[in-house]
């Protein structure tokens, strides 16, 4: 029996290890950064023991279905009742194995829940809404939505907190998930000083948070210092707004006033909409609607003609964007503007 | 002569109701009416199960629907919105709908049975529970067709379920659904508290009863206590959503953490409601199919108890993403750790059980063993998830949802299998048939592992919960493929069981009184059971009284059978001086007043929620007025009305004692 | 009416010399603590969710500037006296007295209707004041668990209303004095609550 069982389990410990790791940028036992790896540090140990109980157990099962099979009517085993020493056993050494367990949890736990703080720590401020991520950082004077970019060398301090219903912020090979709640403040640390790549990270929403749930996507890029300089610079320069105001650019910057679209958004410099994503450096960011759609003239043109149709939205009841009903020229123009919001 | 011992079932009508005549009992026990009106434990456990069963279909094509969408990335099949309601009524029928009324079937066919009893404490009180939870859920699944099913997860996190964020209609049935479906299981924990505290047998102490009756116990003890939480939280939406309040405002100062905190002490001693049961089930049908006593019968009882107490200090497990701080979370990976003790007790207990005896692989016990398996699986990965600070990755992906499915389909719901074929012949008189049984099992087996065995992949290879979508670049196409497939193999094999239930039933012999060779007190009167259960109050001896009229043990400890005792005195069919509870109509007009009142609270229609009240009350009153009999009901009717073919056949096989 | 409910269906339990139950303790006695016990997970959670939100409305009125402290003692103290006149009403049927039975029902239920009055008095007070269940929390928890404790009061005083109307037409006879003691216990039971709630909401500061 175990023979044949054993191979199994060892697949199934090979699926779980290594299975295509590189290609599932959301796997949690692919750890890429300090945090992550610490919250998985307990998984190998825990993992092994329970394979080991696993395997015992599994084994005793198909071990007493045949080798204690009836073999007639006249099959008379012996009565046993019970066992004072094998119960007592078999109370004590899973208590044993889980207060083993449960001490190095407690470690664990201790080392993580410290908010970090210091004059080192940079601070961004994210606000989880309904179906996307705000991105506020104070000391740069930057808003942005659904790409958290990051510098490498930097211990942060990701403080969260929701504009409506409850979101969670999970970034899983940086950190694990923490509740964005309404009322709340809830820090998350997200550490990058060392053993961690600049790269371009997933993540997305992790709790239900209503009809587009599943469309709260995430990404997070971590900047080496030379690509965070540039993107530093980029966001903190004006959009320039100086626009022919007879080129197609120029008629979408005032169709963005005139339909409305400055209501929800902001664009620096122009209009100052708080209910929508920040668009000030829009072409900056290679997602954009919570992170679901790459950000190019065709996605954009398909999202404008009707948003809610593209991603599950209820704007009646003020949740997502409505559709604005633009016809085809003026959908070309708003996108030729947008396009010039580097 | 016992007779007078049982408090059900009084022998002489000592005073003639003093109340109105006006008022009469129904006397018919047969057709349409007789199942309307009637008390009798055993009906109300039979109106639970096929209620329940049917539900358990409904929730299984949500679960269809749910994975059809999910085969592939970026599924079109259902909207978001359908897809959302789904996933909530889903979680919403299994648990409420699916689960604890099976449990509540068992409970009430066979737990009275199992301590000697020919009723409950309350028959009607036990009528009214049974058809409140089935108002409560018809008036949850009527949204399906009112605008729009419950989409606020089983859960109901605030301020989601908000009339800001939740404008429809949607969750008020949720919410007053699940306060019906509170009141039914209060109502039923109660009736079994008093019932197994009070009505035992002569002879059956605490300590004799069987493992089933202990943790029908403990569930009741549980329900008693959990529920009136949830209804709390669930009052508190209700006046947020309905009258302004503020409860879970986050403007207002409200916090939506709290909403979490209740609804959790609620939802963790609800795991063990759901699942308490199934050990219990498992630990009595192993015992007959080893043909050894349970190994350590008081540890099995005493971990019981423990799960029971413990489960009420781990809720904080479901919340360790809230950020609660690091003592909270602390503590409850450490509380939650060690309730694994007494469950992994119970499993050696079992297996201990098993070691050395004579298996014999029927259905039931096949579906015993699976539980066994499954469970000690999703056993498993609920200690990985007490890890807390891997929880931080794992919690709300798939890999939770694997752990809940191995624990309540894998733990809950084989036990429920088993307790099904163990029990058909008892209730039904006919065997079901072993060769299909068998096909069901591993099909079921199959199909459940192909199906929930890749989420725990799914849930480390980063997928989210309660996502009607998932993008194409996270790898995650195979294993959703694959488990899909699976969702196709569960439902073959749920094919085979109705087949096997229609093909038995076809080709039905009697199947005697003691099929399985059985230890409990049920096996020693006909099948299927007279309504009034025991012809003679039984008297306890022993634990496993019957098994023990049975057999003896030799020197060595090896079983022996005893010679069969000359007249097997419940097997005495003449019974003439047993008087039944008569038949009411009034727990079911009670019960309909409930939802009439929610709908009229769900659309602000206050008449006819006045409407409702008036038809409560009045019924309640009526309840209280009626007589306690209908006077013209002779005692000796009771046995004249049996069928005397029955009873030889019952008789016959009685002789042929053990065999198959 | 759910006691007397309870009644029929065991009424004839009660022999003489026969133990009706394994405990001793009568089913319907055994349901009302049980039923008792989850009532107290119910006053349990409100009574929490009010402790936990106590000054954190952000708008007024607070407390301080609707309680009439002195009024609120009074109608409890009346409360309380009901519990008292239920143990006399308890004491005289089981005396065999059905008369001063029937007197002493009727003085509970008065006093408890004098409570519901007074805190119909209070509740129409706070929403002069400008406090209603909308206004801030302490409005939304304080009108929902004392609501919920008057409507419990209510329930009581229909039920002692019924068990006056039974022995009025004879039909709460001395047998009976159990269904008596089981109504009181549901009495004293949601008299206790109040104290509880008297000492939470008004008197801790």
């Amino acid at each position: 029996m175990k023979r044949r069982l054993l191979p199994l389990v060892v697949a199934l410990g090979l699926l779980l290890g290594a299975c295509g790791r590189n290609v599932q940028p959301q796997n949690v036992l692919d750890p890429r950064a300090p945090i992550a790896r610490r919250l998985d540090s307990l998984w190998n140990p825990v993992f092994s023991i329970a394979v080991v109980i696993f395997v015992l157990v599994e084994f005793l099962v198909v071990f007493v279905a045949i080798r204690y099979r009836r073999r007639g009517d006249d099959d008379q085993p012996k009565q046993i009742h019970g066992s004072t020493k094998l119960e007592f056993g078999w109370t004590l050494a899973p208590a044993l194995i889980l207060a083993f367990v449960g001490f190095f949890t407690v470690l664990n736990v201790g080392k993580l829940d410290a908010i970090p703080k210091g004059n080192d720590v940079m601070r961004v401020n994210v606000t989880g809404h309904q179906w996307w991520w705000e991105f506020e950082y104070p000391k740069l004077g930057v808003t942005t939505a659904n790409e958290l970019h990051l510098p490498i060398g930097e211990r942060v301090d990701v403080r969260l907190t929701s504009a409506d219903v409850i979101h969670s912020f999970w970034p899983p090979k940086l950190a694990g998930k923490l509740d964005v709640i309404p009322g709340r403040v809830n820090h998350m640390e997200i550490d990058l000083r060392k053993n961690v790549q600049p790269g371009y990270y997933w993540g997305q929403c992790a709790e239900y948070c209503g009809l587009s749930h599943a469309n709260m996507r995430l990404r997070i890029v971590v900047h080496s210092a030379d690509g965070w300089a540039r993107w530093q610079a980029g966001q903190t320069k004006a959009p320039n707004l100086d626009l022919a105001a007879d080129s197609s650019a120029g008629s979408g910057k005032d169709l963005f006033r005139t339909k409305g679209c400055g209501g929800c958004h902001t664009i620096n410099g122009y209009t100052a909409g708080k209910v929508g994503p920040n668009l000030t450096h829009f072409m900056s960011r290679k997602v954009f609607a919570g992170a679901i759609f790459p950000n190019n003239a065709e996605e954009l043109k398909a999202w404008l003609r009707n948003p809610p149709k593209q991603k599950p939205m209820m704007p009646d009841n003020g949740m997502g964007m409505p559709n604005l009903n633009l016809a085809e020229n003026e959908i070309t123009d708003l996108i030729s503007f947008l396009q010039t919001l580097k | 002569m016992a007779t007078t011992l049982e408090p059900t079932t009084p022998v002489e009508t000592p005073v003639a109701p003093a109340s109105t005549p006006v008022l009469r009992r129904p006397t018919n026990t047969k057709g349409f009416w007789g199942w309307i009106t009637t008390v009798d434990h055993k009906r109300i456990g039979v109106l639970y199960g096929v209620t329940a069963f049917t539900f358990f279909l409904f929730g299984g094509i949500e679960a269809m629907l749910i994975r059809l969408q999910l085969a592939r990335p970026n599924g079109t099949f259902l909207s978001a919105d359908l897809y959302n309601q789904l996933f909530t009524m889903h979680g919403t029928t299994m648990i409420f709908l699916v689960v604890m009324p099976i449990s509540a079937a068992f409970f009430n066919y066979f737990a009275p049975i199992m301590i000697g009893a020919r009723d409950v404490a309350f028959p009607r009180l036990n009528a009214f529970s049974y058809w409140t939870f089935l108002f409560g859920a018809l008036l949850i699944n009527s949204s399906f067709f009112l605008g729009g099913a419950p989409n606020g997860g089983w859960f109901g996190y605030a301020p989601n379920t908000s009339i800001t964020f939740s404008p429809g209609h949607n969750i008020d049935f949720w919410v007053f659904g699940l306060q019906i479906l509170g009141i039914a299981s209060t109502v039923g924990a109660v009736n079994f508290i008093v019932t197994i505290l009070n009505l035992r047998a002569p002879g059956m102490e605490l300590f004799r009863m069987p493992v089933f009756v202990w943790m029908t116990l403990v569930a009741s003890f549980l329900l008693l206590f959990a529920m009136p939480i949830i209804t709390v939280a669930l009052f508190l939406l209700m006046f947020d959503r309905n009258f302004g309040a503020n409860f879970f405002n986050p403007g207002a100062g409200g916090d939506p953490v709290l909403w979490q905190h209740l609804f959790w002490l609620f939802g963790h001693p609800e795991v063990y409601i759901l699942i308490l049961p199934a050990m219990g089930i498992v630990s009595e049908i192993l015992p007959v199919f080893a043909r050894k006593p349970l190994f350590g019968y008081r540890v099995v009882v005493f971990s019981g108890i423990a799960i029971g107490f413990m489960g009420w200090g781990v809720w904080v497990h479901h919340m360790f993403a809230v950020g609660l701080g690091p003592w909270a979370v602390s503590a409850f990976s450490v509380a939650t750790m060690f309730i694994a003790v007494p469950t992994g007790v119970k499993i050696f207990n079992w297996l201990a059980t098993c070691w050395r005896g004579s298996m014999r692989l029927a259905t039931p016990a096949l579906f015993c063993l699976g539980f066994i398996a499954m469970f000690t699986i999703g056993g498993l990965s609920g200690v990985t998830h007490a890890v807390s600070p891997h929880d931080r990755q794992q919690t709300d992906t798939y890999y939770i949802v694997a752990h809940f499915h191995y624990v309540l389909f894998g733990g809950a719901l084989f036990g429920i299998m088993a307790g099904i074929y163990y029990w058909w012949p008892k209730i039904f008189g006919y065997m079901l048939n072993e060769k299909l049984g068998k096909w069901h099992f591993w099909l079921w087996l199959i199909g459940f592992n192909v199906t929930f065995g890749p989420f725990h992949l799914l849930g480390l290879e980063g997928m989210p919960r309660r996502i009607y979508t998932y993008d194409k670049g996270l790898g995650l196409d195979f294993w959703n493929l694959v488990a899909t497939i699976g969702v196709f193999i569960i439902a073959a094999s749920i094919l085979v069981f109705l087949y096997n239930v229609a093909h038995s039933y076809r080709f039905r012999t009697a199947a005697g009184p003691d099929p399985w060779d059985g230890r409990t007190l049920e096996w020693t009167i006909p099948s299927p059971v007279p309504a009034y259960n025991f012809a003679e109050q039984p008297e306890v001896h022993e634990l496993d009284d019957f098994w023990h009229r049975k057999y003896g043990e030799d020197a060595e400890g090896r079983m022996v059978k005893l010679a069969p005792p000359v007249t097997e005195g419940s097997l005495n069919l003449h019974a003439t001086d047993v008087h039944l509870p008569s038949p009411s109509y009034f727990p079911m007009v009670a019960s309909f007043g409930l939802p009439v009142m929610a709908y009229g609270m769900i659309y602000h229609t206050y008449a006819v929620v006045a409407a409702g009240a008036l038809i409560l009350i009045g019924a309640l009153y009526a309840w209280g007025l009626e007589p306690s009999t209908a006077p013209h009901v002779e005692h000796h009717e009771v046995a004249a009305t049996e069928e005397p073919a029955a009873i030889s056949a019952g008789e016959a096989s009685a002789e042929q004692g053990a065999t198959e | 009416m759910t006691v007397q409910a309870m009644e029929h269906d065991v009424h004839d339990t009660r022999h003489e010399g026969h133990p009706p139950t394994n405990t001793g303790v009568s089913n319907e006695k055994m349901a009302m603590w049980a039923f008792l016990g989850s009532e107290c997970l119910l006053f349990g959670a409100l009574i929490s969710t009010y402790l936990l939100y106590r000054g954190h409305s952000v708008v007024g009125p607070y407390p301080k500037d609707v309680y009439d402290i002195p009024f609120t003692s009074v109608s409890s103290f009346v409360l309380l006296m009901s519990s008292l006149t239920m143990v006399l009403a308890l004491s005289a049927i089981q005396r065999r007295d059905e008369r001063r039975l029937r007197v002493w029902l009727l003085a509970t239920a008065l006093l408890g209707s004098t409570f519901i009055a007074g805190q119909i008095y209070e509740f129409t007070s706070f929403v002069h004041h400008g406090l209603t269940i909308h206004t801030n929390l302490f409005g939304s928890t304080f009108f929902v668990m004392t609501g919920f404790h008057g409507v419990h009061v209510t329930l009581g005083i229909v039920m002692l209303l019924t068990l006056w109307g039974m022995s009025m037409r004879g039909q709460l006879p001395p047998e009976k004095a159990e269904t008596v003691e089981i109504a009181g216990l549901y009495w004293h039971f949601v008299d206790i609550v109040w104290i509880v709630i008297f000492t939470v909401v008004y008197l801790i500061k």
